[in-house]
């Protein structure tokens, strides 16, 4: 009998180290001052800022790094206005343009939009999200400039993706609409 | 099994003296019996099938048009915006016609022209399409010139037949059910295995006990004399292990080696994270997210395309999507409560809460918290990776380090992110030169001087030091 209370000893020892194995908290490290950061990390929480919050969206009259202010307003008006819009893009580069928005297409747009353009994405199939137009719908009549339009502030229940891409990268995604709906149309 | 019959044949020779031989056959023969009996009827599968027929049996009301039509029209034009029993960006649908003659006094022509040109119709100073612009936050409606007055029509008698999907699709599930109970299960699962196993387990166990008893018994009543305790003259057994000096030092190096081995497994652990799950403040299932719906895993994580960070997506990226889907399917929230314990409907409302989405008026409240999601994947500070290196550059798979997130339904980190770890992908990993124009000649030089058609990130200087340590 005293072999087996031993055992169990043993045992209730082994179920004690292996309980501190929680996998809801970080393991410990051997020197927590080299793993830390000292200088700010991204997503960090700060003192000094509202909320403790690190990442914010830009302060007012700033313009983020690879961001163009766009000068038309988020009104049908603007969108109207916008429709006359060329893409500033090289039309030179214009292969190199279409193979990135169609990368960009892919991650961004597809999923509701259709690898087509057509409006049957994956999310449309499974009836996520309904109503998404073809490109070539002749009522919407979308040009280069109402697309860059619709990508840089949304349209209804669409949301803006202007904090996804930058500016070059909404116009190269805007080509590449623009070929779909050709393609569609043909 | 095969086991436990032939312990019955041989319980059978040996007992034939005893009494209540039959006992425990008959005991094995009942339980098989119940296990069965369970076993036949283990899952009766849902079928959603009935959906299709709810829209049919709907009646077609006053109106002349075709709801099934306008169901395929409604939900290819409309749905983005409307719903029928529910505020979206647009205001709900159902019986638009009805609410607007008894309410508005407007008629069916009104909606004509709303639904054609709306931009038009509030541009020429109408008194409720200025209203209802004005309500719904400026957002106008798209113009459809395209439809015809039919197709209005039909889109109107399925707005106007009610939404009878509940019953039919009880009833199609009660169905379901009377089907598949009848038929033989089709697959048993997991757990019902282990339980018939374990079963089995305990019947043997139970049955061995058994002989033991009865084999006493007939052993007492042959007169024969069971040998319980060993002589005790003998000297105890680890007085004469002590006194065997080489088996000593052999135990004690064999215990020292072990405990060396797993004092080192112990300290190699510390430090990584690896399995490490933490309870995020919103419940994000990545299964339901990257794996049922396939959205892209940049499509979130944006920035690890271009950044040295992959990126926690903000709120407003949640929204490019949950502003229209603000609850989850039926058979999702079950699968959830079932299998997780999570409400996604809830997990859904703290988003709104988070972002200050008012769901009843559609609108941004301008009050938000940010969430405090638990970071995951931390690299030591002196330990420098960058994710659009991989990422953009090299073309690695989130997969490869994250692991199968489109499985994960509580994210957890994969990998060890151990420098070892690294080194040895750096090592295994073939470079893409094709089609890299910048790197045309330090490619040629390279594979010249290895010797070799194609380079490993190891042979880049992918180990040096200074890449990742500075």
């Amino acid at each position: 009998m005293n072999s087996f209370s031993k055992i169990g000893i043993v045992f209730g020892l082994l179920l004690c180290v292996t309980a501190c194995a929680d996998k809801n908290s970080p393991n410990y490290q051997y020197m927590p001052n080299m793993y830390e950061p000292v200088g700010y990390e991204a997503y960090g929480e700060v003192d000094f800022l509202p909320n403790r919050q690190e990442a914010m969206a830009p302060p007012a009259n700033t313009i983020s790094r690879g961001w163009i202010p766009y000068g038309y307003e988020n009104t049908p008006e603007g969108k109207e206005l916008a429709r006359i819009q060329k893409s500033p893009l090289d039309s030179l580069s214009m292969e190199e343009d279409l193979a990135v928005g169609g990368q960009l297409y892919t991650i961004y747009c597809a999923i509701c939009h259709g690898d087509k353009g057509d409006g049957q994405g994956t999310l449309v199939k499974r009836e996520k999200i309904l109503g998404v137009p073809k490109y070539s719908d002749p009522a919407r009549n979308i040009t280069i400039g109402t697309t860059y339009h619709t990508i840089h502030y949304g349209l209804n229940s669409m949301g803006s993706y202007a904090s996804q891409m930058n500016t070059k990268e909404m116009w190269q995604v805007s080509e590449y609409v623009m070929k779909l709906k050709q393609d569609l149309t043909k | 099994m095969k086991l436990s019959c032939q312990d019955v044949d041989r319980n059978k020779i040996h007992m034939k003296k005893v009494p209540y031989r039959h006992s425990i056959s008959k005991v094995l023969g009942v339980t098989l019996f119940v296990f069965l009996l369970f076993s036949v009827s283990i899952s009766a599968q849902e079928d959603g099938a009935a959906d299709e027929a709810a829209t049919e049996a709907a009646g077609a009301g006053d109106t002349a048009g075709d709801p099934a039509k306008g169901k395929a029209l409604f939900n290819q034009n409309c749905a983005a915006c409307h719903a029928l029993n529910r505020k979206m960006t647009g205001p709900a649908l159902a019986n638009v016609e009805t609410r607007l003659s008894e309410d508005e006094g407007l008629d069916r022509e009104w909606l004509y022209k709303w639904i054609k040109n709306s931009p038009g119709l509030i541009a020429s100073g109408d008194s409720y399409a200025k209203k209802v612009y004005a309500e719904y936050n400026q957002a106008a409606m798209t113009p459809f010139p395209t439809f015809s007055n039919e197709d209005i029509d039909n889109i109107l008698a399925y707005t106007a037949a009610p939404p009878k999907t509940a019953a039919p699709a009880a009833a199609g599930a009660d169905a379901a059910a009377g089907t598949s109970g009848a038929s033989a299960a089709g697959g048993i699962s997991n757990e019902i295995i282990l339980g018939a196993l374990a079963l089995v387990f305990a019947l043997l166990v139970g049955m061995l006990f058994l002989v033991n008893k009865t084999l006493r018994r007939i052993a007492e009543a042959n007169g024969v004399v069971l040998e319980d305790d060993a002589s005790p003259k003998r000297l105890p057994l680890w007085k004469a292990f002590a006194k065997n000096q080489f088996l000593v030092l052999v135990t004690v190096v064999f215990l020292l080696l072990g405990s060396a081995y797993f004092a080192y497994g112990w300290m190699m652990q510390v430090g990584v994270d690896q399995g490490y799950q933490p309870i995020q403040p919103i419940h994000y299932s990545h299964r339901i997210h990257a794996g049922d719906n396939k959205i892209e895993c940049k499509y979130c994580h944006s920035s690890a395309r271009v950044s040295k960070t992959s990126g926690i997506p903000a709120l407003n990226v949640c929204m490019n999507c949950h502003k229209s889907i603000y609850q989850v399917a039926d058979e999702t929230l079950e699968e959830g409560k079932r299998e997780y314990g999570v409400d996604y409907n809830k997990e859904i409302k703290k988003l709104y809460a988070a972002v200050g989405w008012d769901e009843e008026n559609q609108k941004y409240t301008g009050e938000s918290q940010p969430v405090e999601w638990v970071r995951i994947h931390n690299l030591p500070d002196f330990a420098y990776f960058n994710h659009s290196q991989h990422v953009s550059v090299a073309g690695i798979e989130c997969q490869q380090c994250h692991g199968p997130v489109e499985e994960m339904e509580i994210m957890y980190q994969f990998a060890p992110l151990t420098m070892g770890w690294c080194i040895n992908c750096h090592r295994e990993t073939e470079i893409k030169v094709e089609g890299n124009a910048y790197y045309d000649k330090i490619h040629t030089e390279l594979s010249k001087k290895y010797g070799v058609e194609k380079l490993t990130a190891a042979q880049m200087g992918g180990l040096e030091c200074g890449k990742c340590h500075y």
